[in-house]
């Protein structure tokens, strides 16, 4: 197992101009990790990460698109797995951050937790690539070519909770933020 | 009030004002009373791009991030969908106010009745609900309603409100 702020830290070295569509404690993490005008603060309600994330690179071709999803989010919205498979976007690399728990929501255990697999979903669904890292190690010596594959590509991250990070919801659920994403996007 | 003939509502009218619109992108799962007259023709339709979902609350956020790409798009899909997605609208299309275009179909919608007085209460609550939520809506039941189209999602995009168009009859 992987502390998630320490692979975060891994994809940060390799992360250019992609746009970023983190959730929960992968957006908190993140947005102190890489601050970037291009981190989507859009997704609202849980679960819809993937499906804003294929919006995004549907409407933007040009530019790569990273997800930063949860367990427990996934499974609400396993059908996305499928949408994004048969509408294949080259340029989306959809990351699930495995901890086994609903992490913001007090650390009850996911159904299923330990035993359902997420690489095998999305290797079911039909994803271009799949990936599943446990070692930190494995994952930084591969991060930088994973990143680069055609997609859809699929990366579990085997992960436990690492640093404390601020859980600022007020920025997660900022209009301004929307707003300078935007802005920042249409500039690109 | 049934509807047919010359007073019937036509897909090839609606289609084309989705594409007034500046409409490209449907997102959709499908629903029997838009099925032929309106889903088929879209997924014929070489202008237009299908997109099909699994589940409608997808397409709510699928519709947002193609917005913040700069791309308009049409979520098409029943009621009941609508039902199972008012978590995902109340959340990307309210709240954050995205001006989230919709048509949906009342399936099993009476046709000699107004969907406040269908028997089904699926269709009953659904007005209602949107006007809770404070969601602008229309309905398309005869021809001509859909010259309302273009106009009610200009406004949507342009006041960051969503705009549902409730199909109460199958459209030809």
């Amino acid at each position: 197992m992987m502390p998630r702020d320490e692979c975060l830290k891994l994809l940060a070295r390799h992360h250019t101009d992609e746009i970023v569509v983190p959730v929960y404690q992968a957006a908190f993490e993140w947005r102190t990790i890489k601050p970037d005008s291009l981190i989507y603060l859009g997704v609202g309600a849980m679960g819809q990460a993937s499906s804003h994330a294929l919006g995004l690179a549907l409407g933007r071709p040009d530019k790569r698109v990273i997800v930063l999803d949860g367990d427990g989010s996934l499974l609400m919205n396993l059908g996305s797995l499928v949408t994004i498979a048969e509408v294949a976007p080259r340029n989306l690399v959809h990351f699930v951050c495995e901890n086994g728990t609903y992490e913001a929501n007090g650390g009850h255990p996911i159904p299923g937790a330990g035993r359902i697999s997420f690489a095998g979903f999305a290797r079911a669904a039909g994803y271009r690539t799949v990936h599943e890292f446990s070692e930190l190690a494995a994952f930084g010596e591969r991060i930088g070519a994973v990143l680069k594959e055609e997609g859809p590509v699929f990366v579990v991250l085997k992960v436990v909770a690492g640093a404390t990070y601020p859980q600022d919801f007020a920025a997660v659920h900022s209009a301004e933020l929307r707003r300078q994403f935007a802005e920042a996007l249409s500039r690109q | 009030m049934e509807t047919s003939g010359s007073h019937a509502l036509r897909g090839a009218d609606i289609i084309a004002a989705i594409k007034a619109s500046g409409i490209a992108t449907v997102v959709a799962l499908p629903d029997i009373v838009t099925s032929d007259g309106l889903l088929w023709p879209i997924a014929r339709d070489p202008a237009l791009r299908l997109i099909r979902v699994c589940k409608e609350d997808e397409g709510v956020s699928i519709c947002a991030g193609l917005a913040f790409a700069g791309t308009r798009s049409l979520l098409l899909m029943q009621h009941t969908g609508f039902l199972d997605s008012i978590n995902a609208i109340r959340a990307i299309a309210v709240e954050y106010e995205f001006g989230l275009c919709v048509i949906v179909g009342l399936q099993g919608m009476e046709p000699d009745r107004e969907p406040p007085q269908s028997g089904k209460y699926g269709v009953r609550i659904i007005e209602p609900l949107l006007e809770v939520m404070d969601i602008d809506h229309a309905r398309l039941t005869v021809r001509g309603d859909e010259a309302r189209i273009s106009s009610a999602f200009a406004r949507a995009r342009s006041e960051n409100r969503p705009f549902v168009f409730l199909v109460t009859r199958p459209p030809e």
